[in-house]
């Protein structure tokens, strides 16, 4: 996520670090930098401008501060401005109602259905009792898609493809009423803003509903035209908020830089995933210091918090601290890290080590085989594996002695280390 | 209606926000430094991108003359390329369709098969797109609708094995054209772009010199990321053209124009409307003509 504009942005700080202070002309160069990379994440021209002029006013009017170098103050003139655009604290949904509307709308393709389904996943999560209507009757399986998705997380989802979209919901609000549910998603179909009659549609269902959240779905890969047509979907419906999806590619994401700032309203979720857990608040002070390089280790906490067994994770911990860890228990936490995603793990960790994912995972996954291979006595007293022991291991996982070698080896050094943080020569940082 | 109208009409609004400022603004005035900016302005909202802008303006301010002329010939040098499908002599003529999530794969394929029904032509849709929940219904709906066999399997099945299935039903029932619909992948993804290239492999097996096309589905609204999207699924399967879809909003699709002057790939369809008739062979020259004429 904004590895290329982080990239981009990198250089132009290195390049000011090495002068000795800030000058106007070194400043102009940055700042024609920084615009040139901006226009190239697909942030909207006009918000660039407005951008690029709060930077140079205020890099060529700050007071020159002593415990700063120039690339320091640069970069938090430049963070200062990021947050001015794009807000700066997350806004919850505010579900008032009981069941709760809230309504998804946006072009064809940027991920409205499988959007829902993520979102009734993570309201669940939040203690929420959620249920979908599928409003999206042009599409071809467009419901049986979500019909499929709803089953895959256990949420109903009503639907009835012998009914109008205005119809389906119209059913749906009287059958949620008093059902114990209290949050309604309603997925609606794909349309272009400048369709007329299928905007009244929108309209209409909007007056059923009367939600407390009306959602734009927008695709983070969007170009320049973004912001017209969340400009129109939002002078139409009057929106709360927007999720943008699909933050996983390289898309630019610059349009998370600009609709706020446009429009007036916040980005409240953003897409960061396939998996129907991809979804995540969104965090705009949090995602500027990604985009500037300083990662994001709030988030990642949060995650640890939400996605792991905590229970496990303590007592994997305290096994730790007493030096009694086996590869029973490093299995434990492989798996666990696995839950969370190594990508968006080492996303959020500052100045983490630019390594090969997929090659990462690979390695988790021999690992494991490798782990698995053994017997119960050999995972709690890696001592006993001799050389035919380790043949078998090899041969069972299908991988090599040297690989078993290897793991062992890593193995022998969390030992050591466990044993010196038990001596507390040091703090255990995380749990793993 | 005639190619040129049919474009027309889908390209209206792109022209009124677009063009037709640029051709207000270069019949004004010779080109000075103020209508160069202006000029960059639009060109960038258009998703032209930075430097296929930079490129342009360079050429206008070195040719002499009407500056609308040399716009309209420049972005013509830019966009002629061939495009002309590479139909095979002995069929079935085996076309591969690829490209990110939500562009619009799964109805390109249902509109490209109406496009050859309309010729005579027997069709073959094939559901390679075994991973988005519902995706093979949706192809199986095109197929009755434009009446085009569907060849699939079940939901998380080997996409190779279908697209193996469907090339061999179409050369042992004698069938056109095999229109293979594959999963909507971010190019980021190596394992996705392994299984597009697994499934490049096995048709060969099958059809020596297939696909014969493979054509990246890209999405009007897209911004500078469709020039990566370009560059990677060029590198993975070799794109032989585009399908740009969803001209019909306010959407520029200007990144089209950066794709063909970095990469050389044609676009060789475009889809304007919703309508199962909406998607039409491309033609730069029609193209530009539209673009530019008032």
């Amino acid at each position: 996520m904004f590895e290329s504009l982080q990239e981009k942005l990198s250089r132009v700080f290195r390049n000011l670090a090495g002068k000795g202070r800030i000058t106007e002309k070194n400043v102009q160069d940055a700042v024609r930098e920084v615009k040139l990379s901006l226009l190239e994440a697909d942030v909207n021209y006009k918000v660039v401008k407005e951008f690029v002029d709060g930077v140079l006013q205020r890099a060529l009017g700050e007071e020159v501060l002593k415990s700063f170098t120039p690339d320091q103050q640069f970069i938090k003139i430049v963070r200062d401005e990021l947050i001015r655009i794009m807000g700066e604290r997350n806004v919850p949904l505010k579900l008032v109602h009981r069941p709760s509307p809230i309504m998804l709308v946006g072009l064809q393709g940027s991920g409205k259905t499988t959007t829902c389904a993520k979102l009734a996943k993570y309201l669940r999560k939040e203690g929420r009792n959620p249920v979908l209507v599928a409003a999206d009757l042009y599409r071809p399986a467009a419901v049986e898609q979500l019909v499929k998705l709803g089953s895959q997380i256990g949420v109903e989802v009503i639907h009835d493809n012998n009914k109008t979209p205005v119809e389906v919901v119209r059913y749906a609000v009287e059958r949620v009423k008093d059902s114990g549910k209290d949050v309604m998603i309603v997925d609606t179909a794909g349309r272009l803003h400048v369709d007329e009659e299928m905007m009244e549609e929108l309209d209409r269902i909007k007056e059923i509903l009367n939600p407390d959240e009306i959602l734009l779905v927008v695709d983070a890969m969007m170009g320049q035209d973004a912001v017209n047509m969340a400009k129109t979907f939002d002078e139409r419906l009057n929106l709360t908020g927007f999720i943008v999806t699909k933050m996983d590619g390289d898309a630019r994401g610059g349009v998370i830089l600009s609709i706020k700032y446009v429009t007036g309203k916040p980005v409240k979720f953003i897409g960061t995933s396939e998996k129907l857990d991809g979804l995540e608040p969104f965090h705009p002070d949090r995602i500027a210091s990604r985009i500037l390089g300083m990662g994001d280790v709030l988030s990642l906490i949060e995650k640890v918090e939400r996605e792991l067994d905590q229970e496990k994770m303590k007592r994997q911990a305290e096994k730790f601290l007493k030096a009694e860890f086996t590869l029973e228990d490093f299995k434990e936490q492989l798996q666990e890290l696995k839950k969370l995603g190594l990508t968006s793990v080492l996303e959020m960790l500052p100045g983490a080590p630019k390594i090969d994912v997929e090659m990462s995972e690979k390695e988790l996954k021999k690992i494991e085989a490798i782990i698995n291979s053994m017997t119960p006595e050999e995972r709690r007293n890696p001592e006993i594996i001799d050389a035919s022991r380790k043949r078998r291991i090899a041969k069972g996982s299908g991988t090599t002695v040297q690989d078993v070698n290897k793991l062992l080896k890593t193995y022998e050094e969390m030992k050591t280390l466990m044993k010196r943080m038990k001596k507390g020569k040091f703090r255990i940082p995380f749990a793993f | 209606m005639g190619l040129l109208d049919f474009l027309k009409r889908g390209l209206e609004k792109t022209k009124n926000a677009f063009f037709k400022n640029v051709v207000s603004l270069l019949k004004e005035k010779s080109i000075d430094k103020e209508t160069l900016e202006r000029l960059e302005e639009l060109l960038i909202q258009a998703d032209v991108g930075v430097a296929t802008t930079e490129y342009i303006l360079q050429k206008l301010k070195e040719r002499d003359g009407d500056p609308f002329e040399n716009l309209k010939e420049i972005l013509l040098e830019i966009l002629n390329l061939d495009t002309s499908l590479k139909i095979p002599d002995e069929p079935p003529f085996v076309i591969l369709v690829v490209g990110v999530n939500g562009t619009g794969k799964t109805t390109s394929c249902g509109k490209l098969g109406k496009f050859f029904i309309d010729q005579g032509k027997s069709v073959v849709l094939t559901a390679a797109d075994t991973f988005r929940a519902a995706a093979i219904e949706q192809l199986k709906i095109w197929g009755e609708r434009i009446g085009a066999t569907v060849i699939a399997h079940g939901e998380g099945a080997d996409p190779g094995a279908v697209a193996f299935d469907a090339v061999s039903h179409a050369v042992a029932k004698g069938k056109d054209v095999v229109i293979i619909d594959t999963a909507g992948r971010l190019h980021t993804k190596k394992n996705l772009i392994e299984e597009l290239r697994k499934i490049h492999r096995v048709v060969k097996k099958r059809v020596v010199d297939a696909p014969h096309e493979t054509l990246l589905v890209i999405d009007a609204t897209t911004g500078q990321n469709g020039l990566v999207q370009a560059k990677i699924f060029k590198e993975a399967v070799d794109v032989t053209g585009i399908v740009l879809t969803k001209l019909d909003g306010t959407a520029k699709g200007g990144i089209t124009l950066a794709i063909a002057k970095e990469l050389g790939i044609p676009i060789k369809f475009v889809g304007v409307g919703e309508g199962e008739d909406d998607l039409r062979p491309f033609d730069p020259r029609a193209f530009v003509e539209v673009l530019l004429s008032e």
